[in-house]
């Protein structure tokens, strides 16, 4: 694809107009997961993920884990190239599991955090993150 | 608890007034010597508070015509329930005759001719008379501004927004909260909010640096009304930042925030709230979703897609009431509050019939002091529409065929693309067109109309990406537009199917020939969120067309084939 310049100021947000469809989930995610849990089955609940539905600016979305009682919290985006995010490991002085950072999306994509739990099981939380063109508001 | 049989105790204004009577048979004096501001203003007044909302008013002072709209598509658990209801299934619904006022006032259906039988509607000076009279019943009840109203006409352009802030504060509203405002600017939206006599409303606008709430804008604030301590929680636009520039306001983030609005009824609760607003500017499927989400929410004003809605909604102990736009509509919602809950409501959709509702002189005298500057540029006739023009509705309106027509005319283009708002007044047919009837579809802070080359496969990413902002089956998804209009292009639309999937046989009218994925296009069009965009204003693109055309004619379009409804 060449675009001039003049073609990615007409409208949206230029060089990601073309990546807004919805990305698959990349075999790289999968194995991330599994390197994180060891291949252990990851259950529901106990863990929130605060997340925009539509991000404001695909290169910088804020997003939220808190985890009460986990070890380690990793974050993963499903869709990027390179899936890992972050992981953040909590001490036993923590004073809470919880944990926000700014994360660039390459697309619209299923944003994943897995908790590990003091006991050694694993829960999940999943958002989808809309990264769009915009443009017509009402 | 709360149940619809018990405590609905709604009344449609106008429905009651005239009885069936064939449409377009009677004479404008007829139908207004039946239809009396006593009728209009009829309220048993009920419970022991009051709210007036009043919501998405673009600036329009005077009175205007708006033409309801006729597609309204809803998709997921939308589909088939209000809003998306239109025409003759909405006026079996509410038990609205043909041709009645309500019918006028809620439906499309022969908008011409009972457009000239009930004139025109809106009016801020109308409106005022409505206000003063909820007043007179009840002193002290609130009037809440769901936002979207220092923008949208040739003054408020001009003024940045002062005529419709100057208007606005002789109401003396008690709260509000913003969509389009930001677009003046943040600068300017700053310097408004800190003089504005009443509370500046947006649980949901942070700070984009510090994803902290922001510090100009509360979340809520209390009134002690009628004995009962009121807490009214804003929700501005959740998607300024992507419907509209972000440059303009880019120390500001937004969203929908469900989790901090609920945190923000519990807070409220917890300091001893017994009545919760919510004045939101989410859009309808978006309040519905909320109301079903967040706990503790009594009632919800629901503004920005624009719906007007005879009945609240009720989701599970939730009323959600839609008013309108453009000054068409005022909502009174009545409601009994005890030991801390509401016990019931009546709400009444008053439409503002500007031939029937007696101006407020105070208000007339105000809103011509800010025109009196312009009102020469105003008021010059541009030129004449022999065709109905107007813009609501999901695919295409007459008004926005004429400016993609115009902008593919004046700016030598192939294609032609006009954003999908859902703000401007319609012209009947025979009606001269004024700078001022122009501008009240086309004014903004950013209304560059560009010429860029696009490819074919471009231009079908642009139209996936827009469908799934209205078509997406989770309302938190949705922008509350409508689709972007396209001149000089057909295009087949299943609103069924996920994105990347809806459109299809995009085709080239002036050749008839398929859009071909890897050539490239002529595309003029206009309200670009980008930085930098070049070109002449869309107002001067489109009067520079009419000028020229004299009278302009434009036949329904059929460029556009949905299906998957």
């Amino acid at each position: 694809m060449n675009f001039t310049r003049r073609e990615t100021l007409a409208l949206g947000v230029g060089a990601a107009a073309l990546t807004v469809l919805p990305f698959r989930v990349h075999a790289a995610a999968d194995e991330a997961i599994a390197a994180f849990t060891g291949g252990a089955e990851v259950g529901e609940g106990g863990i929130e993920l605060t997340a925009p539905e539509i991000a404001e600016n695909g290169n910088t979305v804020p997003i939220g884990v808190s985890a009460p009682g986990a070890v380690a919290i990793t974050v993963l985006a499903t869709g990027n190239p390179t899936p890992g995010v972050v992981t953040f490991n909590f001490g036993a002085g923590a004073a809470s599991q919880a944990a926000s950072t700014r994360i660039r999306l390459a697309g619209t994509q299923d944003v994943v955090a897995i908790a590990k739990m003091a006991d050694g099981s694993f829960v999940q939380a999943a958002s989808t993150i809309k990264v769009t063109i915009g443009g017509c508001g009402g | 608890m709360i149940s619809r049989r018990d405590f609905l105790q709604v009344s449609m204004a106008a429905s009651a007034m005239v009885g069936a009577s064939g449409f377009g048979n009677w004479s404008r004096l007829a139908a207004q010597q039946s239809l009396t501001q006593d009728d209009l203003l009829q309220f048993d007044t009920y419970g022991n508070v009051s709210l007036i909302h009043i919501t998405d008013i673009h600036a329009q002072l005077k009175p205007i015509y708006f033409r309801e709209p006729e597609i309204n598509l809803g998709v997921g658990e939308a589909n088939g329930h209000v809003p998306h209801i239109t025409g003759a299934d909405f006026r079996k619904l509410y038990g609205i005759a043909d041709g009645s006022p309500s019918a006028y006032a809620l439906t499309y259906n022969d908008f011409t001719s009972l457009a000239q039988t009930y004139g025109r509607v809106g009016g801020m000076d109308r409106v005022s008379t409505v206000i003063n009279a909820i007043r007179a019943d009840r002193p002290d009840a609130l009037l809440l501004d769901g936002g979207d109203t220092w923008h949208g006409s040739y003054t408020c352009h001009q003024t940045q927004g002062q005529d419709v802030v100057n208007v606005m504060n002789a109401l003396k509203p008690d709260a509000m909260t913003f969509h389009w405002e930001f677009t003046l600017g943040s600068d300017r939206v700053n310097e408004i909010v800190e003089g504005l006599p009443f509370a500046a409303l947006g649980q949901n606008i942070f700070d984009a640096e510090w994803d902290e709430p922001a510090e100009l804008f509360k979340p809520y604030k209390f009134f002690e009304r009628g004995g009962v301590k009121i807490a009214v929680i804003g929700q501005a636009f959740p998607y300024m930042p992507i419907a509209n520039p972000r440059w303009m306001f880019p120390e500001y983030s937004f969203g929908i925030r469900e989790e901090n609005m609920q945190a923000m009824v519990d807070e409220v609760r917890g300091m001893g709230a017994e009545l919760v607003v919510m004045l939101s500017h989410n859009g309808f499927d978006v309040d519905k979703k909320m109301a079903g989400r967040v706990q503790g929410l009594d009632v919800i004003l629901s503004g920005h897609t624009h719906d007007a809605l005879p009945e609240p909604v009720l989701v599970g102990e939730t009323i959600v009431v839609a008013s309108g736009s453009n000054g068409k509509f005022v909502s009174r919602v009545d409601l009994d509050v005890r030991d801390g809950k509401m016990m019931g409501f009546r709400t009444k959709l008053i439409p503002i019939f500007s031939d029937v509702i007696t101006p407020d002189p105070v208000i007339t005298k105000l809103i011509d002091e800010q025109r009196a500057p312009y009102i020469n540029e105003l008021t010059e006739v541009i030129g004449k529409s022999d065709s109905l023009l107007y813009r609501r509705g999901n695919f295409n309106g007459t008004w926005d065929d004429l400016i993609c027509e115009a902008l593919i005319q004046e700016r030598d283009a192939d294609i032609s693309m006009s954003p999908g708002v859902r703000w401007g007044p319609s012209i009947l047919p025979g009606q001269d067109i004024t700078r001022e009837d122009i501008w009240n579809v086309t004014s903004m802070s950013y209304g560059e109309a560009y010429r860029t080359e696009m490819t074919g496969e471009f231009i079908h990413v642009i139209l996936e990406d827009v469908a799934d902002n209205l078509f997406n089956t989770d309302p938190y998804y949705q922008q509350g537009g409508d689709m972007v209009r396209i001149g000089g292009m057909g295009y087949k639309i299943d609103i069924s199917k996920p994105q990347g999937s809806r459109i299809s046989d995009m085709t080239l009218l002036k050749t008839g020939e398929k859009i071909d994925a890897a050539k490239t296009y002529q595309v003029a069009g206009w309200a670009s969120v980008n930085e930098g965009t070049e070109g002449p204003m869309i107002w001067d693109v489109v009067e520079s067309y009419i000028r020229k055309q004299g009278t302009v004619s434009v036949a329904p379009h059929e460029n556009v084939k949905v299906s998957g409804v």
